[in-house]
């Protein structure tokens, strides 16, 4: 049945387009190459800025969206960040957290923190995971999904705490998505971009937090560069 | 779903007399409207934004079936599956198709417009396979045994008591009376949903051919808890949602949230590209793609190919006179406003929905405010046309129309003409100058006064004046 029906669907398109039965090898080698090169279209310049600007931009953008952001000076700080930020909220001090190399700079055993590692399951409270870089433009994070960083650590659990080198701090989403490209080549089974805790506005038209993503977000912003990093505005 | 759309006139009646429906309405009002017009005035280059925007989904129309193929190629090499199909009926038996080869006995489902259009749930269930919505208000509206009567903000017309005594009645638990309890509610009812799920199935808001990548928008988290945690994820799109590259995504992107909740960005934007990769710990192990074409092929290449542009982004209705003052289920099928007036004639066909083009007063707000730039007034326009064709608006009406084109074409007649029927109602206007009743124009006296004209035409007023400089 596919067959036929692709046949169909395609056919009365090059139909409407005036095409004959079958595309031309030569407009599609065209836009294959015009796919291979993808330009930046049109990006709002407010994120044109030096590293700082770009942070204090992400700050300001993510705190409007009730996104919590800490800034850390060392991957080494992580654990106390994420104990005090635990305890000022009354949270259980109990993580399932990424397998991600970078959160192996900081020694985790040395706190009261109670650690699994891998997929969190449903009753997991706090879920931590590492972000590929923030986006200046809106104050949103860019994850990848990857044995190290499962998707469901940002989704499932009801408070999200997630690391961001201050130095992947980019100015907009198509810089995000060319360093994907450079540095990995592929695309992940999953790219999320996330600009806030969930929220849901279908009751009553009133904005409240936490529909079925985290109630809370929390990111941790570290100042010391990731071993290998690019430098700031390279 | 079976479309009421032929009633539009008793259905917009019963919604303007609904207090509940207009209490609701009253916030899409203030909420919807004043938050765009915030949000694009804090982005300079949000006009630039919308004609770029407009300009990459005219290329990508232009060239839809080379899009479509290398799409279908992308998602082929990442591991995963397109399906193609002529109309609803295909793309139910392909997703039932699925489902049962999956052993599926039980369905989550993020919003998805085109689900409605192909009345998804439905099939599904008399297959014995529990569906369930979850986007908060889709779910509310399914406990209702309702439809979404706005594509962005489904449960619109429901206050929160309804909301309350449905959740009572379906979670056996105690009513609950702040929306925060309601939204706790769901969410722990949903959870073991998402975790029953055999298949996770979502609509898609753009589709990349570069990559092959399912791009999904929410606020609530809900397409990512629907995809990545069942075994099997279908993404249902219809054709016209490819665009070529992911930075010509972002430039869509960019004035979809803006349009549609005046927010910067939506809470999460996802972009999928196969199905779980062997070593990662999470992500469903079978990927497909319906692509569904139900009748927008047949737009390419005619007067309502602008159309195709729509991003669902909801700004034409949430600024539409008429949809503000109906709410969405007067238009009697899937998509409502200016949007749905449009589209349902299309899809469902013109001798079943020729009053929807007439739901409009042509004030032109939903031109202003389309992201995309969609002459929505001038496809409305095409349809009337259409429907005075196919004499499918009253005799009277056409008549009427007839006689008017007639005088309108010879201007002495119609300068006599005028001036007669003018002089006429001024002298029978009298000194009250207005008419309670008056023949032929019922529809306007019903509710009102008609003024009677004061004096003599236009035209002649305009030369008395130029002669006098």
């Amino acid at each position: 049945m596919s067959g036929e029906a692709r046949d169909a669907v395609l056919g009365r398109l090059r139909r409407a387009l005036g095409r004959g039965p079958r595309t031309p090898d030569e407009l599609r080698r065209k836009l294959l190459a015009r796919l291979a090169a993808p330009q930046p279209v049109l990006i709002p310049a407010r994120g044109n800025l030096e590293l700082e600007g770009r942070i204090r931009l992400f700050i300001a953008q993510a705190n409007a969206v009730q996104t919590e952001v800490l800034r850390v000076g060392r991957y080494a700080d992580l654990p106390d960040a994420a104990v005090d930020y635990l305890r000022r909220s009354s949270l259980p001090l109990q993580l399932v957290m990424a397998t991600d190399p970078l959160l192996r700079r900081a020694d985790w055993a040395a706190t009261l923190l109670e650690i699994r590692h891998g997929r969190p399951e449903d009753r997991d409270p706090v879920g931590l995971t590492t972000a590929f870089a923030g986006i200046a433009e809106t104050g949103t994070l860019m994850l990848l999904s990857s044995p190290e960083t499962p998707t469901t650590l940002a989704f499932l659990p009801e408070i999200s705490i997630i690391v961001l080198p201050a130095v992947r701090v980019l100015r907009a989403y198509e810089d995000g998505l060319r360093a994907l490209r450079e540095e990995r080549g592929a695309m992940p089974r999953s790219v999320n971009f996330v600009t806030g805790p969930s929220r849901s506005g279908d009751i009553e038209q009133t904005i409240q937090l936490g529909a079925h993503g985290p109630r809370r977000l929390l990111v941790l912003l570290v100042d010391e560069l990731p071993d290998g990093s690019p430098q700031p505005d390279a | 779903m079976e479309a009421t759309s032929l009633s539009f006139k008793e259905n917009a009646r019963r919604a303007m007399g609904d207090e509940t429906l207009q209490k609701a309405l009253g916030f899409a009002r203030t909420g919807f409207q004043d938050k765009r017009a915030a949000a694009a005035a804090r982005l300079p280059e949000f006009d630039d934004l919308r004609d770029a925007a407009k300009a990459i989904k005219d290329h990508t129309l232009e060239h839809l079936d080379v899009y479509l193929e290398i799409f279908e190629q992308r998602v082929i090499e990442q591991g995963g599956k397109v399906h193609w199909a002529r109309d609803a009926a295909e793309a139910r038996a392909i997703i039932l198709r699925l489902c049962k080869g999956a052993g599926a006995r039980s369905v989550t489902k993020s919003k998805s417009m085109i689900s409605e259009e192909i009345g998804l749930n439905e099939a599904l269930e008399a297959q014995k396979i529990r569906c369930v919505e979850t986007d908060l208000g889709e779910y509310i509206v399914q406990l209702a045994g309702e439809t979404p009567s706005h594509i962005l903000a489904p449960a619109i017309h429901m206050t929160k008591d309804r909301v309350s005594a449905l959740f009572a009645e379906a979670h056996g638990t105690a009513p609950v009376d702040e929306p925060e309890a309601l939204l706790a509610e769901a969410r722990h009812a949903l959870r073991q949903r998402y975790f029953e799920a055999d298949v996770g199935i979502t609509g898609a808001n753009f589709l990349i051919a570069e990559t092959g990548s399912v791009v999904l928008v929410t606020n609530e988290g809900n397409a990512e808890l629907t995809q990545g945690l069942p075994r099997m994820h279908i993404a249902l799109a219809s054709i016209e949602k490819v665009v070529p590259t992911l930075e010509e995504a972002c430039v869509l992107l960019r004035v979809l949230a803006r349009s549609a909740t005046g927010q910067e960005f939506s809470a999460y934007t996802t972009l999928l590209t196969g199905p779980k990769r062997p070593a990662d710990l999470d992500g469903p192990t079978s990927f497909h793609v319906v692509l569904l074409d139900n009748g927008r092929g047949g737009m390419l290449g005619t007067e309502f190919q602008d159309i195709l542009r729509c991003i669902r982004c909801g700004a034409c209705m949430n600024h539409c006179p008429v949809y503000l003052a109906t709410g969405g289920h007067a238009y009697g099928w899937v998509y409502p406003g200016p949007m749905g007036a449009v589209l349902t004639p299309s899809f469902i066909g013109i001798e079943k929905a020729h009053h929807l083009p007439n739901a409009s007063t042509f004030c032109g707000r939903c031109e202003q405010v389309c992201p995309m730039r969609i002459p929505l007034p001038k496809m409305m326009r095409h349809w009337r046309e259409e429907q005075f064709k196919r004499k499918l608006s009253p005799a009277t009406g056409r008549y009427g129309l007839k006689l008017w084109a007639f005088a309108a074409k010879r201007p002495a007649l119609y300068h006599l003409g005028a001036k007669v029927a003018i002089g006429l109602l001024c002298l029978l206007g009298g000194k009250r100058g207005r008419f309670r009743r008056l023949p032929l124009a019922s529809g306007w006296t019903g509710s009102r006064d008609f003024p009677a004209p004061q004096g003599s035409t236009f035209q002649a007023q305009w030369r008395a004046r130029r002669d006098r400089r």
